[in-house]
C-alpha cells in the first residue's frame, strides 16, 4: 500500500494499464490544447496586452499627464472638481495612480483606438475598469503601454483593487466613453 | 550519496531472476531524492527566476 | 541506539521513534493553534465583506486580512506539513529522526517568528496584506518573523533529508521509499525553492525596511516574492495529495493502482509545478509574453497533468480497493458504500472531489495568460485559493489528523457523532465560500477592498445587485465552514486532553484502521485486470466540466473591448 515500499522491486517494469494510459494520452493532449489556445487567441484574438512598457521616474511621468490633461481638458467634473481630458482619438492617452485616486478622467470615443499610458506615483495600484472589467497591475516606475479600442458607451469606474492602504476603498476613477 | 561499506542495492537472499535484473533508469532517478531537490530548485531557478529578472533588467527606459 | 526511544505501533507494526512523535505532536498541536486565530481572522473579514453587516472598520478589516492571510496560509499549513515531513520520514521508514535537538531548534525558531509576525500586524503598524508589496512598508520585526520562521522551515526540511539518508544508510526500509514518503520528498523540495525565493526577497525588504538598503524594485519584488508566495501553497497540493494516497490506504485499504504513474505524477510536480507563480504577472508592465505564456502553463500543462493523473489514480485506487472488500455490483456501489461515517475518509474524499472541481479547474483559467485580464486581483482569485487551500488541503489535513489523534496522540476521539459531521459542515462552508467569492470576482468584485459600495469615493460606482447578494451568500457560507473549524478544534484538542487513552491491548481490540484481508494489498499489476468504471465516469464528468468551463471564459474574454 501507499503507506509501505512497494511490493515490486522493479516497479517501474509494471505494465501501464490500457485506461490510465488514456487518461494519461487525453490530460496531455489537452494540454497540448490550452497551450496552443494562448499562441492562437495571440494571432488571431482582439483581447492580449502588448506588454509595452518602459521604466519611468513618477515626477517625469506625473509632468506628461499633466501636460496632457492641460491640452485636451475640455471641462471640470461637477461634483470633484477633477478634469475631464478628451485626446483626439488614436492619440496617446495619459492616466495616473496616486494615493488615493485615479487622475485625470478620461472621456474616449466609441471605437476609436487609443494608446493608453497607466503608471503609479507612489505605490503599487490594480487598474480594475468597471464593468468592462479589464484588470491590470500598476507599478510605480513603470509606464504601461496599452492599445485600447472602447467598443460601448457610457460611464465607467475605474477600481483600485491593488490593497495600497487605508484609503484603497475609496480610490475610485472614472472613464467616459462618448459615442 | 556514498555507501562505502555496501555498494551494492540491498538484495536480499531470495535471489529470483526479479532480484538479478537492473533497476530501471527511470526508477534510480526517482529513488535518487538528492537529485530530485536539484532539478525540483534549478528548472523554477532557471525558468522563472532568472528569465523573469532577466526580463525586468530589459525594460527600457522611457524617451 | 537504544531501542527504548521506540514502540511498536499496535495496529500497523511500525517501530514509532519516541522523539520523532514528540515532534509530531508539538508541530500538529501549533498548527492547530494558527488554524483557530486565522480562522477567527477570516470570519471577520467574512462579515466584513457582507455588506449588510460591514463588521469591522476600514483599518481593522486590513489588518484582519493581514493577519488572515499569514497565519493560515502559512503558518498553519506548514507546521501542520513539518508534521507530516516527519510522520513520512521517520515513521514510515521505521527509522529514528535525524538530529532531534536541532529539528526542536527549527520548531522553536518557526514559533518565535510565527508569533513575532503576529505581534507586528497586531500592533497595527503592518496592515500590507500578506504579500507586503513594496514600497508600502511595514514594521521591520513583520519582515523579520517571517524570515526566521522561513528558516525555521528550511531546518525542519533538512531534518526530513537527513532521516532520509539515515534510513537508507540503516535500511530500515527495502527497496523505493512508501509512495507516501515519495509525495512528502515532493513536498520538501517544493518547500526548498519556496523558502530560498522568501529568504531572497524578504531580507533585503527588511534590510529597507530599517533603512539600510535604498529601494526594490516593485517587479522583481513581485516576481522574487511569488516565488514564496505561489510555491509556498504548491507545498500542499503535494502533501494533500500524500494524504489522500495515506488515508486512502488507511480507511479502505487502497493501493495505488500504479507506483509508477503515480510517482511519475509527482515528479512531474517536481518540474514544473513552482513555474506557476507566473500567474500573478500575467497583467504586469514590460513581461514578454513568451516567459509569460511558458511559466503560467507549467511548461506545456505538465504538472495539470500530474494532477490529472492524481484526480483518476486517488479514486481509483479507492474503487479498486473497495471492491475487494466485496462492493463490487454495479458502477457506484463501491462510492455508496464506502465509510462516509468515518471523518478521516468522507474529509479525504471530500477534499479530492473539491480540490479537483472547485481549486483545480478555475486555477487553469486564471493561469491562461489572457483570460487573467478578466480575473486579476478580482474576488475571483481568493475564491479559486479558498476551493484549493481550504476545501482541499486544510480538509485534507483535518482528515488525517482524525488518524494522528489515535494512533500518534494515542487517544480515543470524543464527540464522535460531532466528528462524523465535521468534515461535510466544513466542507459546505468552504464550497460555498469558494464558489461565491468567484461568483463576485467574475462580476468584477475587487478583492481585499472595504466597500465595495464606494461610499466615501469621490465618484459613485455601483457593482450588479447580484454581486452583494454573492458576498452575502459568501459570509454565511464562512458562518458555516468557520462552526466547521470549531467542531474540529473542539473534537481534536477535547480528544487528546480527555480522551480515553488507547493502550495497545485496547488498540488491537478497537483499531482504527482498515482490517481487511491480505487480498487487498495482493498485486494487480496486470493490465486486462483493471476495473475501475466509476472513477472512469467521475472523471469523464470532471473533464467535460473542465472544458466546458474553460471555453465559457474565454467567451467572456471575447466581450471585452479589444486590447492588444
Amino acid at each position: 500500500m501507499a503507506l509501505t515500499p512497494p511490493d515490486d522491486r522493479l516497479w517501474w517494469k509494471q505494465p501501464l494499464h490500457g485506461i490510465e494510459l488514456s487518461w494519461i494520452t487525453i490530460s496531455f493532449l489537452w494540454g497540448l490544447l490550452m497551450f496552443g489556445m494562448m499562441v492562437y487567441w495571440h494571432l488571431t484574438g482582439d483581447q492580449n496586452l502588448s506588454n509595452e512598457a518602459y521604466r519611468i521616474n513618477p515626477d517625469v511621468y506625473a509632468e506628461k499627464v499633466e501636460a496632457a490633461a492641460e491640452e485636451y481638458m475640455v471641462r471640470e467634473d461637477e461634483n470633484s472638481g477633477m478634469p475631464v481630458v478628451h485626446p483626439p482619438p488614436g492619440s496617446d492617452v495619459y492616466m495616473l495612480a496616486r494615493l488615493w485616486e485615479w487622475w485625470p478622467i478620461l472621456e474616449l470615443e466609441e471605437g476609436k483606438e487609443y494608446r493608453l499610458h497607466l503608471s503609479s506615483l507612489d505605490w503599487m495600484h490594480g487598474f480594475s475598469l468597471q464593468p468592462a472589467n479589464i484588470n491590470l497591475q500598476i507599478h510605480p516606475n513603470y509606464e504601461m503601454v496599452l492599445t485600447v479600442t472602447p467598443d460601448k458607451a457610457g460611464e465607467y469606474g475605474v477600481v483600485c483593487n491593488e490593497y495600497c492602504g487605508i484609503g484603497h476603498h475609496q480610490m475610485l476613477g472614472k472613464l467616459i466613453v462618448v459615442k | 550519496m556514498a555507501e562505502p561499506d555496501q555498494p551494492e542495492e540491498q538484495a536480499p537472499s531470495t535471489d529470483t531472476e526479479d532480484h538479478a535484473e537492473k533497476i530501471p533508469a527511470m526508477q534510480s532517478l526517482l529513488d535518487n531524492h538528492f537529485l530530485l531537490l536539484f532539478i525540483g530548485v534549478a528548472v523554477p531557478a532557471v525558468l522563472y527566476t532568472i528569465w523573469g529578472v532577466m526580463e525586468v533588467a530589459h525594460i527600457p527606459i522611457a524617451n | 541506539m537504544s531501542n527504548l526511544m521506540f514502540r511498536t505501533c499496535p495496529e500497523t507494526g511500525l517501530k514509532v521513534h519516541g522523539p520523532a512523535e514528540a515532534l509530531i505532536k508539538a508541530n500538529a498541536v501549533v498548527a492547530v493553534v494558527f488554524l483557530l486565530i486565522g480562522g477567527l481572522f477570516g470570519l471577520l473579514v467574512a462579515l466584513t465583506r457582507w455588506q449588510a453587516i460591514h463588521l469591522l472598520p476600514a483599518d481593522l478589516f486590513y489588518l484582519a486580512l493581514t493577519a488572515h492571510g499569514a497565519d493560515v496560509l502559512v503558518f498553519w499549513i506548514i507546521f501542520f506539513e513539518v508534521a507530516l515531513l516527519y510522520f513520512a520520514s521517520a515513521i514510515l521508514l521505521n527509522c529514528r529522526l535525524a538530529t532531534p535537538r536541532i529539528a526542536w531548534a527549527a520548531f522553536f525558531l518557526m514559533l518565535a517568528g510565527a508569533v513575532m509576525a503576529n505581534v507586528a500586524v497586531l500592533q497595527g503598524e503592518s496592515s500590507v496584506m500578506f504579500t507586503s508589496y513594496v514600497p508600502m512598508k511595514a514594521a521591520p520585526h513583520f519582515y523579520l518573523g517571517l524570515i526566521l520562521f522561513a528558516v525555521g522551515t528550511l531546518v525542519a526540511v533538512a531534518v526530513f533529508f537527513g532521516t532520509l539518508v539515515i534510513a537508507k544508510q540503516e535500511k530500515t526500509y527495502s527497496g523505493s521509499v512508501p509512495l507516501v514518503t515519495f509525495g512528502a520528498v515532493t513536498a520538501a523540495i517544493i518547500a526548498v525553492y519556496t523558502i530560498a525565493s522568501g529568504a531572497i526577497i524578504l531580507i533585503p525588504t527588511f534590510l529597507w525596511s530599517v533603512g539600510l538598503v535604498g529601494e526594490i524594485d516593485t517587479l522583481t519584488y513581485r516576481i522574487v516574492w511569488w516565488g514564496f508566495g505561489h510555491s509556498s501553497q504548491q507545498i500542499n497540493v503535494a502533501a494533500q495529495v500524500a494524504c489522500w494516497y495515506a488515508v486512502a490506504a488507511l480507511t479502505v485499504g487502497a493501493k495505488p493502482i500504479s507506483e509508477k504513474v503515480s510517482r511519475f505524477a509527482f515528479l512531474l510536480y517536481i518540474c514544473f509545478l513552482l513555474l506557476a507563480s507566473a500567474h500573478h504577472l500575467l497583467v504586469d508592465p514590460g513581461i514578454s509574453s513568451e516567459w509569460k505564456v511558458f511559466n503560467t502553463s507549467y511548461a506545456l500543462f505538465l504538472a495539470v497533468l500530474g494532477s490529472m493523473i492524481h484526480g483518476m489514480s486517488v479514486p481509483g485506487a479507492i474503487e479498486v480497493a473497495q471492491r475487494k472488500n466485496g462492493f463490487a455490483h454495479g458502477v457506484f456501489t463501491w462510492l455508496r458504500k464506502a465509510p462516509w461515517g468515518n471523518p478521516a475518509f468522507a474529509g479525504m474524499f471530500l477534499s479530492v472531489i473539491l480540490f479537483g472541481f472547485l481549486g483545480g479547474i478555475t486555477g487553469v483559467i486564471m493561469g491562461t495568460e489572457q483570460l487573467n485580464i478578466i480575473i486579476h486581483n478580482t474576488l475571483y482569485v481568493p475564491g479559486h485559493f479558498h476551493g484549493t487551500v481550504v476545501a482541499g488541503t486544510t480538509l485534507a489535513f483535518m482528515s488525517i489528523t482524525y488518524l494522528v489523534v489515535p494512533l500518534i496522540f494515542r487517544r480515543e476521539l470524543i464527540f464522535k457523532r460531532l466528528a462524523q459531521l465535521q468534515p461535510y459542515l466544513f466542507g459546505l462552508g468552504a464550497m460555498g465560500i469558494s464558489v461565491f467569492m468567484m461568483a463576485a470576482g467574475t462580476l468584477g468584485v475587487s478583492r481585499r477592498h472595504w466597500d465595495m459600495a464606494f461610499s466615501d469615493a469621490p465618484f459613485s460606482f455601483d457593482y450588479p445587485p447580484a454581486a452583494f447578494m454573492m458576498m452575502g451568500l459568501n459570509g454565511m457560507s464562512a458562518i458555516v465552514a468557520s462552526l466547521g473549524g470549531v467542531a474540529f478544534i473542539v473534537v481534536i484538542v477535547g480528544s487528546i486532553l480527555f480522551g480515553k487513552k488507547r493502550d495497545d491491548a485496547f488498540a488491537k481490540e478497537n483499531p482504527v484502521i482498515f482490517q481487511g484481508s491480505g487480498a487487498t494489498v495482493a498485486h494487480h499489476g496486470d493490465a486486462g485486470s483493471l476495473k475501475i468504471p466509476g472513477t472512469t465516469i467521475l472523471v469523464a464528468v470532471f473533464f467535460l466540466s473542465f472544458v466546458l468551463y474553460y471555453f465559457v471564459n474565454w467567451k467572456y474574454l471575447s466581450e471585452v473591448w479589444p486590447l492588444s
